[in-house]
């Protein structure tokens, strides 16, 4: 028998989503085409009846969501992929599967906004709405992709983490991440940790489709599997059905946003380089986090004690992991691709202790690491002068 | 004999849901319940078989009351979930049930496209031309000249009418009844569950608390006997004029024909995927 062997390839990171999402056993996908994500959808109609899994273009957004939350109730991993005007459009079924717990993985390659915006232009002007887009409280998680590797290895975490939380996970991509290409050498199916939903192990008179576990998570049934249970968007009680009784009530709200509290060491998740002896950081994401990478290096080439904190997860906002670093350093700054929607956050865990400084683009061109570098210098010299 | 309301109570609604219903005492919805139940009986169908899914309205609490598989979605996406469900377990019965507003309106586009897509799938829209949880707003069946809350002075636009939008739209199976013609209605959705293809049984209701009393039409009982006078069946009606047509309900099957389920057309996709892979 000859071991499988990894091999390279040349991907651009919406063929990497793809992969990664097979990897994760993703088996249904719903979607409608829409720059620059199509190809996600192009490629998954050919993959996914070969893996006996199932592909359907539907007639817009709302029915993609729709048909996906559908999918993962008869028990199968299920997707969707978008880009922002498309996104929006998801917002009311995905606060439908938030209140519900349905695990599903929402891809959104962010473009210029508002409206229809900027169609090929790269932009991270989504961040605040994937995390507050629909309407109530509600837990989610929003995890940002920047290279192509990370487009393999973050799908499949948003499917775990996904199907350990009963939590729809956003992926947030961006134009360059998408269409860019690159040589990666991805891992074999076999290596894949992969994370299944946990199913009920009692007899079915004895489950209660929302009654907590230790973790928070309710194990999950699927349609015809003899669990039958309800499902519905309004406030339900831990047998599913509706309630108004003040208790209960609060009680939903609460576990909801329990379950994702209790994991938020597995949940979020950066990346961290040069951050030890670091005077001053910069916080990016998505492909700006690659520009930052570079002028980092190059800041430290120039002496400067530069360090990047690379987010992956930007919801639930890793507030514990910066914390230190806005004691350690004296400034810390936050590129975007937007008008600071992250830098907002940053603020917000900073409680002054660190300046933080803001860098924005929102011209549908990339932040280059010569403007990062140039940035850092100056915060350097402000801070010696 | 067919089982008693007893029997079938005892059968189907669910024991650990705190009753009572959101409905109103002589509403259409009940019936209609009652009729997909008989029909359920009839064809033998497990539990564990049906998916029972539904949108926002007063329609939409149908679900929560039986003991099935059960879904009550977002307003007007019914169709959509059912076709997520269907889709990932084609071993699944999957009815949607939905008002007017619900299906016509807000969901308009997926139920057009539900017929086109020809899913194996059951739609049940119950249409008592009004929006009756909000409030009593005209929806898209409201007739022309009808008094409603935001119709006041009388409705100005025209009513589609469901089952001829569906017929055009592709669907497999079209079928019409009204709350007044029960038992023709559990026959329709019998047929309708049972044939390949998307199927839509439209049925007649009366919302006399907010359609029926604003419109000087009566109670429930009042409203029932206009769905008795206003019926005419399929084969009546292909014998009339259009204009002795103009205020009557037409009955029974309106389509039902034989087109490629795609449920079934996406096996052959996968066995094509798989071979071409293969290959490989």
């Amino acid at each position: 028998m000859t071991e499988a062997k990894r091999k390279r390839c040349l991907l651009q990171g919406n063929e990497a989503i793809v992969q990664g999402a097979l990897a994760a056993r993703c088996r249904f996908f719903a979607g409608y085409p829409i720059t620059p994500a199509s190809e996600i959808a192009e490629q998954l109609s050919v993959r996914l009846p070969a893996v006996n899994g199932t592909f359907v273009q539907m007639e817009d957004e709302i029915a993609s969501i729709g048909a996906v939350i559908g999918a993962s109730l008869a028990g199968v991993k299920a997707m969707t992929a978008t880009s922002g005007p498309g996104f929006s459009l998801m917002q009311e079924n995905l606060g439908f599967a938030c209140a519900t717990e349905v695990p599903c993985v929402i891809v959104n390659v962010m473009r210029g906004g508002p409206s229809t915006g900027l169609p090929t232009g790269p932009a991270q002007g989504d961040v605040q709405m994937a995390r507050w887009g629909t309407h109530g409280d509600h837990p989610i998680i929003v995890l940002a992709v920047s290279s192509v590797l990370d487009c393999f290895t973050i799908t499949v975490k948003a499917f775990n983490l996904a199907e350990r939380y009963r939590v729809p996970v956003i992926i947030l991509s961006d134009e360059v991440v998408a269409h860019t290409r690159e040589s990666v050498e991805l891992p074999l199916n076999s290596e894949v940790k992969v994370v299944d939903r946990i199913a009920p192990a009692m007899p079915p008179d004895w489950y209660k489709p929302y009654q907590e576990d230790a973790r928070g998570v309710p194990p999950m049934a699927s349609f015809g599997d003899g669990y039958r249970h309800h499902v519905t968007g309004l406030v339900h009680d831990q047998d599913g059905f509706p309630t108004q009784n003040p208790q209960e009530v609060e009680k939903f709200h609460l576990r909801l946003s329990m379950k994702i509290t209790k994991g938020l060491s597995d949940i979020q998740l950066t990346k961290k380089y040069y951050m030890d002896d670091a005077e001053l950081f910069v916080v990016a994401y998505g492909s700006v986090a690659r520009s930052a990478m570079r002028a980092v290096e190059e800041a430290r080439q120039a002496g400067i004690k530069a360090g990047l904190l690379h987010l992956i997860t930007l919801f639930p906002f890793p507030r514990r992991t910066l914390t230190p670093y806005l004691q350690q350093c004296h400034s810390v700054l936050v590129p975007e691709l937007n008008l600071g929607q992250i830098s907002r956050e940053v603020q917000r865990v900073n409680q002054r202790q660190c300046a933080v400084v803001k860098l924005n683009r929102v011209d549908g061109k990339l932040i280059t690491p010569h403007e990062i570098y140039n940035r850092l210098v100056k915060l350097d010299a402000g801070r010696v002068g | 004999m067919p089982p008693s309301i007893q029997a079938l109570t005892h059968k189907y609604l669910r024991h650990n849901k705190r009753f009572p219903h959101v409905w109103c005492p002589g509403c259409g919805n009940g019936i209609v319940m009652g009729a997909l139940l008989r029909a359920i009986t009839r064809l033998e169908l497990e539990k564990d078989e049906i998916v029972l899914a539904s949108g926002i309205g007063c329609s939409g609490r149908m679900p929560t009351y039986l003991d099935f598989n059960t879904l009550h979605t977002t307003h007007g996406r019914a169709l959509t979930f059912a076709t997520g469900i269907k889709l990932a377990n084609p071993a699944l019965n999957v009815v949607a049930i939905m008002g007017d507003g619900d299906a016509t309106a807000i969901g308009g586009n997926h139920l057009i496209h539900a017929a086109r897509r020809n899913l194996n799938l059951t739609a049940i829209i119950i249409n008592n031309s009004i929006y009756g949880m909000t409030g009593g707003q005209y929806s898209p069946t409201t007739p022309f000249g009808s008094t409603t809350t935001t119709s006041v002075y009388g409705h100005i636009e025209h009513a589609f009418s469901i089952a001829e939008l569906t017929v055009t739209a592709g669907a497999s199976f079209v079928a019409r009844s009204t709350v007044y013609h029960a038992a023709l209605a559990d026959q329709l959705i019998e047929q309708a569950m049972m044939k390949p293809g998307f199927a839509v049984v439209e049925i007649i209701s009366n919302c006399h608390v907010q359609y029926g009393r604003r419109n000087k039409i009566g109670n429930a009982v009042d409203m029932l006997a206009s769905f008795k006078e206003q019926a005419v069946t399929v084969k009546r009606a292909a014998t009339m004029e259009k204009e002795e047509l103009r205020d009557k309900i037409t009955i029974g099957v309106l389509a039902d024909r034989d087109l490629p389920v795609s449920t079934d057309e996406y096996k052959r996709i996968r066995e094509q995927a798989r071979s071409k892979r293969e290959e490989k």
